[in-house]
């Protein structure tokens, strides 16, 4: 039975709350560090930092609906190789599940680190969340957040709007965490409710003694109701996109401003290939080879391989894909390369019975194969 | 279109479906020249780039052919294979390409008759189809 408790919200400040706690878990022994999301002096930035000092604390805000970069790729580098020290990591339900599938490809190892998931409520795109916090500052901002899209579940004024892929998204509840943070169904201005999902979190809320506390009544309904409402916009996005990109000629005019910058495949937390064949000498073409292109059809767009690139990056990592939506966030030219992947992903990871991010213990479906399965590839023959 | 002839290219693996490619021709079977080949030690080395970029350029179809189960000179190259094509079936039927533009067989050393009649087969149907869109697409 997973053990829970609560943290107490004084003076109605959720964030505040939640930097105690922090704090108190760094202080409580048995952690060596804290990697969390925190805003940066003198600039509105948000970006996950690794705290050994509990002093050091003074600008973390892991409810920032700030979304810069998915901090798996930030996890799986602290824990390619031990660690020497268990370090607790906040991260986003989404962040969580990516780690998860890079733990499967070796890329990050779960033993040195207690995964401490909080419910999200979604972020904004890099420039919108700019735009969010200017008028305010980062801490304020991230209240008026939560204060709009809890209390009043809309949003008021100018603010913008969530990032598709958060609209998009149905894992709000951190899956496979040590340690839980919920925030749905709970009035956040009270207090806060964690939950140790695992017997390391268990452990670990243990040695902390907090009051405990049931789970809430209405949190089940309140998850039920969020996720509700995103499958049925993501189920939108899925047909939407699916008519935008059905035959080769709407593709290139769906991707037709993309400049193979390659932030997609950079930002995209599973995006696995430690050298990806797109930047290496198997694409310098020969001069001469362009020529040879151009004459064929007598034009040639440049640069080359442009759709050879998505088609290719979709065939990798679309099976892995966990829809956080990154690779828009990092695209300059807007875009929509989280609708094309999550729409093909979907479709590819439904195909081999496989929900990224699920479970470290179900093998990525191309890493496996059985002697006995998908006849209807060769015909019926097996 | 009456004149149409479908492009085909076609991985086959050195030690199955390339050696009935020879048998059939050493049997002197009549079988369709629409059909570009390319031997490759495994089809568990068919990259799934290779597949893509053939369409892209304008192949009608690909064809990818090995070894039936349990015969694979590599153990199980051709599972990882079925598993490959298993996913570029989901893919690029997305992208408006037929499914029938992606074939994969088992194809053993000696089956040549076999392999012929599947190239016949292939070329039917894919002349039925028409030309892949990609040839003429101004813009890839």
């Amino acid at each position: 039975m997973a053990r829970t408790a609560k943290i107490e919200v004084k003076e109605q400040d959720p964030v505040a709350s939640l930097q105690g706690f922090l704090k108190m878990l760094l202080r409580s022994g048995g952690i060596d560090g804290l990697l969390v999301a925190q805003h940066l002096p003198g600039k509105n930035a948000v970006m996950p930092t690794l705290v050994t000092d509990p002093e050091k604390l003074g600008g973390v805000d892991p409810l920032a609906p700030a979304f810069p970069i998915n901090t798996a790729k930030v996890v799986s580098r602290l824990t390619r190789r031990p660690l020497g020290g268990q370090v607790a990591v906040v991260l986003r339900p989404c962040e969580i599940r990516a780690f998860v599938e890079l733990v499967k490809f070796k890329q990050g190892r779960l033993e040195d680190v207690i995964l401490v998931g909080i419910d999200c409520l979604g972020t904004y795109g890099n420039l919108d969340y700019a735009r969010f916090v200017a008028e305010n500052g980062g801490l304020a901002s991230t209240a008026l957040f939560y204060r709009d899209i809890v209390d009043a579940k809309g949003t008021a004024g100018d603010v913008p709007d969530l990032s598709p892929a958060c609209k998009a998204c149905e894992h709000p509840v951190p899956e496979n965490a040590d340690l839980l943070i919920g925030l749905l169904g709970v009035d956040p201005n009270d207090s806060l409710l964690l939950s140790a999902g695992t017997p390391k979190g268990n452990a670990l809320l243990d040695r902390l003694g907090l009051p405990s506390r049931e789970e809430p009544p209405g949190r089940k309904e309140a998850i039920a109701e969020l996720v509700a409402r995103r499958i049925a916009y993501r189920d939108r996005m899925f047909s939407e996109t699916a008519e935008a990109t059905s035959d080769m000629e709407k593709l290139t005019t769906y991707l037709s401003n993309c400049v193979n910058c390659y932030n997609c495949r950079v930002a995209c937390p599973v995006c696995y290939c430690k050298e990806c064949v797109f930047v290496t000498d198997v694409f310098d073409h020969e001069p001469s080879q362009y020529l040879r292109w151009a004459k064929r059809k007598g034009i040639l767009k440049m640069p080359t391989d442009t759709i050879f690139y998505h088609l290719t990056r979709m065939a990798h990592m679309s099976t892995a894909c966990i829809g956080c939506g990154q690779c828009s966030n990092a695209c300059p030219n807007n875009v929509p390369v989280m609708e094309l992947f999550r729409t093909v992903a979907a479709c590819t990871q439904r195909a081999f019975t496989y929900e990224a991010g699920r479970s470290v213990e179900e093998d990525p479906p191309l890493s496996v194969f059985c002697e006995k399965e998908f006849s209807e590839v060769t015909g019926g023959k097996d | 279109m009456g004149d149409y002839e479908p492009t085909i290219l076609a991985f086959v693996c050195n030690w199955c479906t390339y050696t009935a490619a020879d048998l059939a021709g050493t049997s002197r079977l009549i079988q369709p020249s629409n059909v570009r080949m390319i031997r490759m030690m495994c089809t568990g080395m068919v990259d799934p780039k290779f597949v893509i970029k053939a369409l892209l350029e304008g192949a009608d179809a690909v064809l990818v052919s090995g070894c039936h189960p349990g015969d694979c000179h590599y153990i199980n190259g051709n599972l990882k294979a079925r598993r490959r094509i298993k996913l570029l079936k989901e893919i690029l039927p997305r992208f408006g390409f037929d499914e029938m533009r992606l074939k994969m067989t088992w194809i053993g050393a000696s089956e040549g008759i076999a392999f012929a009649e599947t190239l016949r087969e292939m070329v039917a149907e894919v002349r039925s189809l028409g030309p892949n869109k990609t040839r003429s697409l101004m813009v890839i």
